[in-house]
């Protein structure tokens, strides 16, 4: 009756701004630092997104510019953990807030102006879908067979011991705040310049957050990631499609399935690994002490 | 090169001198963005700062900031608590309006028969609905380890989409005309969170706040469970050696801020609110973070982090009326703030020193 | 210092209360705004804003206006509604169906200060209501919708299931019907006015189902981006949406409220306003159709706009019988058309729509 393999192409670009935001945040969560703020790096990449999108009429310098401001914006909250040492559930809850605000405020003069038209690419599917879903297998191969993708583990896993064998754990941990920065601005901008094609203040609409339950329900793993973006996606898909074929479903209960999900995973995963599946030092503060 | 020494203990001049230094920077660094966008710089950051206090409407906004610093203050404290154990309840928000939920569904039961006893029921509801849901991540983190940051913001959104599924299902006022939203507390007496003196603000909630001000004062620095919760935050392995069961702290902690947090949302669903809608969950649970870190996680500079908190939003209503600021600037503000104290708390905590070539 | 704050702010406020009467003739008429999202959000706010701005350019220096935005509805309406009216407005619009309990709240405190609350339904004697009948539009619409469908199936993104949402969606579907006995439609719900990755999603589920033109009552461009994409058409909502002309927008159904708004205002500066229920379509102004593009054939234009002009004229009505409830059983008689209060209230599909209405 709802046919699979266009449930399947919806999900694929549903999932896209998820995908994105979230393959980011498990780079810098994997190198021990919780940055809430993904809401606010998402949003500033679509406002920074549709800017040059417009300006310059070319779609894909609006995804290069989006990733230089997520960039950019994160590095307020990279400079203010990393160097003052502040608290980084409050960092990332102010970056959210602060991100959101001043978006809202430089945006003014691009409300109802509509962004260029993007080519599609196979599949009639915006090439940013495809570059979404290879960035997996890279992220995978970083974490799990590079080099500096050991070392960023092993300082998640243990500051203090990543840093008596001479490893800079502040800045890989910058550096990860940065690109997690930029691939949050991507996935907001690609609501923004691909699936809406205007900018309105606010228009993330709370997909930074998902993202980070959806770290969480990847176990750290980037295929994790995407089986959670798909998840994600997929439950409003189905429950979309259900109702577009004249099927009544619980909606609000439906839309609480994938946060439960995520919880229970979470106590599976944590349970599995008798301890915290979390990185080790997810989120606590390093100083060298020496 | 410069190096940073941890200190031993915080000069106390340096815990007064952060916060206010964060807000003279925060109004500084607005006051150039007000000027970069052709607003009156001075006018924009007087009008949000000084005429909430004592501006031409200030009888009216000042009880006004108790009304919006009284939740703000309620959940602060319980997650203070937390906070300085190492127990990062993020999900004040969710236990907030499950306690507005619970405590509401009391009273709307009991609609529309009269009593005394149904407004302190209320009040017991919500404090064991937030309680209920604070538990989830405590327990859940001390049987499987599952971390309480992130269960306890997962169970933000379920309590969000229950809120929804409230509004448009069973708690439905049936004569409402078809539109989500339960019955409007504040028109049953028996369940109502009224005013309780008229021009003050002052409400059963702004009572509970300072009630639990100088609980947790207590608790913290007299109480044996406080010494164990200060312990805890700052040498976890030497408390569990000197006997403090983490599992019991955790429980402790997570169920006080979720109890204390459901307090805050019933009051706000019996009162101010009025009802349970779609939309009942506004941010107090998520800006009670903030006001925690702003009041240094102590009660005292918690009630100052949370009228600072409410000053910013409600001049932030009057610059929008007088000087047509667009209202994204009180975010902009709020955060900027933050930003700029836990930067600055950089210097209460170390001390920088020059290192030695 | 408890106690002393009390007094000051108790004699304040006193003094407040007292001051209002007392408003010059020569001043300009203070008019007030509360809004509940931001001006900028391209839909409902926007719309209203827009009335707003039409309020200064009609009458100039004779009124000031001033607004609040991004308003929560609940504690936070009350405190900003007082705000309004403390600060001297003669005239306070609440421009959200939230903001119905504190509107009336704050209008018993100020009883010489005039407001005027949308999409409510409760007065007094200083509290209007005012409202659109956006359904007369979507009936426009429905009939471009039921000329235009090749694949017989039209779309409706829905927000929420309240009555005003509920009208919409029968409308459309009668007046699709009326052209195009074959016409079937689909409707989803966002549980949302604005969130644009959810309103795509939306739109493309539909056109998943072979839909291939797609009303919405949310307020974001997200729809027409995807109808653009897989070649469906669409129509602006809440504002013209005029960026996506000719196609996929090739129409629009506009709240403008500046009629309403000039004649409330002017009512009060010849102090002939009064307390009543307005619900103004068409023919008051209050409900817009955006240009029919040339994407849409000029017969159905002419079909549309017939449409339009009957019901602007009053000879009709778009709930005209015979029409029965989608169970089956007789709503409307023969020529009998649905009152104000059952419209007000409507909570079943007509007959034809195999839908269940969310509870």
């Amino acid at each position: 009756m709802i046919d699979p393999v266009s449930v399947f192409l919806m999900l694929l670009s549903a999932a896209t701004p998820l995908l994105f935001a979230a393959l980011g945040e498990l780079i810098v969560e994997r190198s021990g630092v919780l940055n809430l703020g993904v809401e606010g790096m998402m949003i500033t990449g679509a406002l920074a997104g549709f800017a040059a999108a417009d300006a310059t009429g070319n779609p894909l310098i609006g995804f290069a510019v989006a990733a230089i401001a997520g960039c950019a914006i994160s590095m307020i909250f990279g400079v203010l953990t990393q160097f003052l040492l502040a608290n980084q559930v409050a960092t990332g809850l102010a970056l959210a807030l602060f991100g959101l605000g001043l978006t809202a405020l430089f945006g003014k003069p691009y409300e109802g102006v509509k962004a260029p038209s993007m080519a599609l690419g196979p599949l009639r599917i915006h090439w940013i879908v495809w570059l979404g879903l290879a960035m997996v297998p890279l992220i995978w191969w970083f974490l799990q067979r590079s080099r500096a993708g050991l070392i960023l583990r092993g300082i998640g896993e243990n500051h203090h011991a990543a840093h008596a064998l001479g490893h800079k754990v502040h800045l890989y941990r910058l550096a990860a705040i940065g690109f997690g920065g930029a691939m949050a601005g991507i996935g907001g901008a690609y609501i923004s310049i691909a699936t809406v094609l205007q900018w309105t203040e606010g228009m993330t609409a709370g997909a930074g957050w998902i993202a980070l339950a959806l770290v969480v329900f990847s176990g750290w793993r980037a295929f994790g990631v995407l089986a959670g973006a798909w998840l994600f996606g997929g439950v409003t898909v189905l429950q979309l499609r259900l109702q577009a074929a004249g099927i009544a479903v619980p909606v609000q209960l439906l839309a609480m399935a994938p946060y439960l999900a995520t919880i229970i995973a979470l106590v599976v995963i944590s349970a599995r690994r008798k301890g915290s599946a979390a990185p080790g030092s997810l989120g606590k503060i390093f100083h060298a002490t020496s | 090169m410069w190096r940073l020494e941890p200190r031993s203990d915080a000069p106390l001049i340096w815990q007064f001198a952060t916060p206010v230094l964060a807000v003279l920077a925060t109004m500084l660094t607005g006051a150039v963005l007000f000027g970069l966008m052709g607003y009156d710089p001075f006018g924009a950051i007087r009008t949000i700062f000084w005429d909430p206090l004592f501006g031409a409407s200030a009888g009216y906004s000042r009880p006004q900031l108790l009304v919006k610093a009284g939740p703000l203050i309620l959940i602060a404290c319980g997650l203070a608590v937390g906070f300085r154990a190492g127990i990062w309840n993020i999900g004040a928000e969710g236990q907030f309006i499950i306690g507005g939920i619970t405590g509401a569904a009391v009273g709307l039961a009991a609609y529309p028969a009269e009593g005394w006893w149904i407004f302190p029921a209320m009040i017991v509801a919500g404090a064991a609905g937030g309680w209920a849901w604070g538990m989830i991540p405590a327990l859940l983190r001390n049987w499987f380890g599952a971390s309480e940051i992130l269960v306890s913001l997962m169970l933000v959104y379920v309590a969000e989409k229950i809120a929804a599924w409230m509004a448009f299902g069973p708690m439905r006022n049936p004569e409402g005309f078809g539109m989500p939203g339960s019955r409007n507390l504040t028109q049953y007496p028996s369940a109502a969170n009224p005013e309780l003196i008229a021009g003050t603000g002052i409400h059963w909630g702004t009572i509970a706040a300072l009630i639990a001000v100088v609980a947790v004062w207590v608790l913290i620095s007299r109480h044996l469970r406080g010494l164990q919760i200060r312990a805890a935050g700052e040498a976890p392995r030497a408390a569990r050696f000197g006997g403090v069961k983490p599992s019991a702290l955790v429980a402790f902690c997570l169920g006080l801020s979720g109890a204390l947090a459901g307090l805050a949302g019933l009051f706000e669903a019996a009162g101010p609110a009025g009802q349970i809608t779609d939309g009942f969950g506004v941010g107090y649970g998520f800006t009670a973070i903030i006001v925690a870190f702003l009041g240094r996680l102590h009660p005292v500079g918690i009630v100052l982090g949370g009228l600072l908190m409410a000053l910013t939003y409600i001049g932030g209503d009057i610059a929008q009326m007088m000087m047509q600021l667009p209202s994204a600037t009180v975010q902009v503000f709020q955060g900027m703030m933050l930003f700029y104290l836990l930067g600055f708390d950089l210097l209460t905590r170390y001390r920088i020193r020059r290192r030695p070539a | 210092m408890l106690r002393r704050n009390f007094l000051a702010t108790s004699t304040a406020l006193l003094t407040a209360l007292t001051a209002l009467p007392a408003i010059a003739q020569d001043e300009p008429l203070k008019v007030g705004f509360i809004y509940v999202g931001p001006v900028g959000d391209g839909g409902w706010t926007y719309q209203h804003d827009l009335g707003r701005q039409a309020l200064e350019e009609e009458f100039g220096d004779r009124i000031e206006t001033t607004y609040i935005e991004s308003v929560p509805e609940g504690a936070d309406a009350e405190r900003a509604i007082t705000q309004l009216a403390l600060a001297g407005n003669d005239i306070i619009f609440t421009t959200s169906f939230g903001f119905m309990d504190a509107t009336i709240a704050v209008a018993e405190k100020f009883p010489d200060i005039k407001f005027e609350h949308a999409t409510g339904y409760k007065r007094a004697e200083n509290v209007a209501t005012y409202d659109a009948r956006f359904y007369e539009g979507r009936a426009v619409m429905g009939t471009i919708a039921g000329h235009m469908t090749e694949s017989n199936r039209i779309g409706y993104i829905g927000s929420f299931p309240i009555p005003e949402v509920i009208q919409g969606i029968n409308s459309s579907f009668i007046h699709a019907r009326k052209v195009n006995p074959e016409v079937e439609m689909r409707i989803v719900w966002a549980y949302s006015w604005f969130d644009p990755a959810k309103e795509a999603d939306a739109a493309a589920a539909l056109i998943a189902e072979g839909v291939d033109v797609i009303l919405q009552h949310t307020d974001s461009t997200a729809p027409l981006a995807k109808a653009q994409e897989a070649g469906a058409i669409g129509f602006g909502q809440a504002s013209d949406m005029a960026a996506f002309k000719p196609s996929p927008r090739v129409s629009s159904i506009i709240d403008n409220w500046a009629p309403y708004y000039i004649e409330r205002v002017q009512a009060v500066l010849d102090g002939t306003w009064e307390s009543e229920g307005t619900w103004a379509g068409i023919a008051g102004g209050e409900v817009e159709i955006g240009e029919i593009t040339d994407a849409v054939p000029a017969e159905v234009r002419d079909a549309a706009l017939a449409v339009k002009d009957s019901i602007a004229s009053g000879e009709y009505h778009p709930f005209t019988g015979p029409l029965n409830k989608a169970d089956g059983t007789e709503w409307l008689a023969e020529g009998q058309t649905a009152t104000d209060e059952e419209l007000s209230q409507l909570n079943f599909y007509v007959e034809g729509i195999t839908a269940e209405i969310p509870q």
